[in-house]
């Protein structure tokens, strides 16, 4: 119980953080890049929840993201509701999908279900593509509502990014100590194992994919009014899926903290390339920096840090 | 716990157009030890996988302790009280032993976490593996490796146990020592179901064998009737 109000504290402090740096007003891109790694600390540790502790390979995390942020440019194009609403619907249509993934895993195991995942995100793109309500293939301007609640729009949005990481990073760690993330953790050892010991896998999968699914439509959800103008390549760039597998997989994927470390890490990393060199090298980085681990460290930071204390 | 009785009533399986299994029936009684050999290829794992609930039937009827569990799925089967082991140990990789355990005795016999770590020792202590707790599956020996898969089968609270080949590739001894654990379990009035290559472990231990052939049942009896079969010896030795 003592455990529980230390961690809800931490959190507290984080959020806090987040607001005192939103109203310090440093550089305004500060802001911009924080909120882009704070994004991808909630995206690493949604995909992880699937790929890291139930063993399934989601390629197709731009589907959920952007499904999160259409649904939200969706809503905006017509009742313009108040941002929680955008982002707790984000999630919900975004947990559909997920939903609909976990089904998959009926018949689809391993490399195939990556396979399927990745053939997800190419169809829903083109269905966007496809429709002009939302703007198409030229994309749509979005306008932010008028008057945050404080400081200018980025900042609150930034503010809102540190809780939603938050909120994500409790739901993880959560998942991961319960029996839940210990069936998960047996059925991504052996699957027909698992089962033939009592753990009802297809439940706990679905549970995974649709959890997995609201965090990332929750990532989301924020998008359009962070960036103004949504269009399809960049809702569904490349980047998501890369840097949702890598960001794990550099931090270590056994634990809630492996994606945060990766997400920070990496995220600061291409942030930092982005300004200082190009912007084209932010997935250059990511390829090299990924390479280097699965050849090295296949278990990430976490897997070095640990193998380090072993000795 | 008292150990519970299984009917399989006229199963067949299908892979496509080869017949697994025709119409095979067993009746194993509550508290028996009861053996199932066949040549290879004759369909006794088709037949446990079946019963576990990890294949789907395509005919006939699975009751077990008077239930009909035909169509539940494996976990809700084993919940019941009806375990197998698997032919080639299947450990959850990256837990400890002791951990292995843990997922059985908190999903199938519905402990509670704090109470299940002093309930998984005491099994690995049965069964002696109790030095090996907090070792990874890959640093254990072969026999050590059948000693978890047995071990994590007891923790599931087994009212009926299969053991699918859990002997293969031992050493004498080591097919005695599993032979002794196996008894201990039945003592306790657990039903076990025993599928083995190795003659004189099934021999030795079972009260009533069935024999399959070609997916279908050619024989049934005790292991003195089962030796003296003639249709037996065909299928093993061929005309």
């Amino acid at each position: 119980m003592r455990r529980i109000w230390i961690l809800l504290a931490v959190a507290l402090v984080v959020v806090g953080l987040g607001i005192l740096l939103a109203a310090l007003r440093v550089n305004p891109y500060v802001y911009f890049a924080g909120y882009v790694i704070l994004q991808y600390v909630v995206i690493a540790t949604a995909w992880n929840i699937l790929g890291g502790y139930a063993g399934y390979v989601n390629f197709g995390t731009p589907a959920f993201f952007a499904l999160g942020a259409y649904t939200a440019v969706f809503l905006v194009q017509t009742v313009r509701p108040p941002l929680p609403v955008l982002i707790l619907a984000g999630g919900l249509v975004s947990a559909l999908l997920g939903l609909g993934i976990g089904y998959l895993t009926l018949r689809l195991r391993g490399v195939f279900f990556s396979i399927a995942t990745l053939a997800l995100s190419i169809v829903l793109q083109t269905v966007i593509i496809n429709w002009e309500f939302v703007g198409g293939s030229r994309g749509l301007s979005v306008i932010r509502p008028s008057g945050p609640p404080f400081g200018n729009y980025v900042t609150f949005l930034f503010t809102v990014m540190v809780g939603l990481a938050v909120v994500s990073v409790l739901v993880a760690r959560f998942i991961e100590r319960s029996w839940i993330g210990r069936g998960l953790a047996a059925l991504r050892d052996n699957e027909e194992a698992a089962e033939c010991m009592g753990v009802p896998t297809l439940r706990l999968k679905l549970f995974a994919t649709t959890v997995s699914g609201f965090l990332l439509g929750v990532a989301g959800a924020p998008f359009p009014y962070y960036v103004t103008f949504v269009e399809p390549n960049s809702a569904f760039a490349l980047d998501y899926a890369v840097n949702a597998l890598a960001m794990p997989m550099i931090g270590g994927t056994n634990s809630w903290v492996g994606p945060v470390i990766g997400a920070v890490l990496l995220g600061t990393a291409q942030q930092l390339a982005t300004v200082t060199i190009s912007s084209e090298m932010n997935l250059f980085i990511v390829g090299v920096v990924l390479v280097a681990f699965v050849v090295l460290a296949p278990e990430g930071i976490l897997g070095l840090v640990r193998r380090l204390r072993g000795r | 716990m008292a150990g519970a009785g299984l009917e399989v009533h006229r199963l067949t399986k299908r892979f496509g157009g080869f017949m697994a299994l025709h119409e095979v029936s067993i009746a194993v009684k509550p508290g028996e030890r009861f053996g199932l050999i066949g040549p290879n290829g004759s369909g006794k794992t088709t037949l446990i996988n079946c019963v576990s609930g990890s294949l789907p039937v395509d005919g006939g009827r699975i009751v077990f302790d008077g239930r009909e569990i035909t169509s539940l799925p494996a976990h809700r089967r084993t919940r019941l009280g009806l375990v197998r082991s698997f032919q080639i140990p299947k450990p959850f990789g990256s837990m400890t032993v002791l951990e292995n355990l843990d997922i059985p005795l908190e999903y199938a016999a519905h402990e509670r976490s704090d109470a299940a770590d002093a309930d998984a020792m005491e099994i690995l202590r049965a069964i002696g593996l109790e030095s090996k707790a907090h070792l990874r599956p890959a640093g254990l020996t072969q026999i050590e490796m059948r000693k978890l898969e047995l071990a994590r089968a007891m923790a599931a609270r087994p009212r009926l146990l299969i053991s699918d080949e859990a002997m293969a590739g031992l050493s004498h001894a080591e097919v005695d020592d599993i032979l002794a654990i196996l008894f201990g379990l039945n003592e306790r009035g657990i039903t076990i179901i025993m599928i083995e290559h190795i003659m004189r472990a099934v021999m030795r231990f079972s009260e009533r064998i069935v024999v399959l052939d070609a997916g279908e049942r050619i024989a049934e009896g005790t292991p003195d009737e089962i030796v003296r079969n003639p249709d037996v010896e065909r299928a093993y030795l061929g005309e």
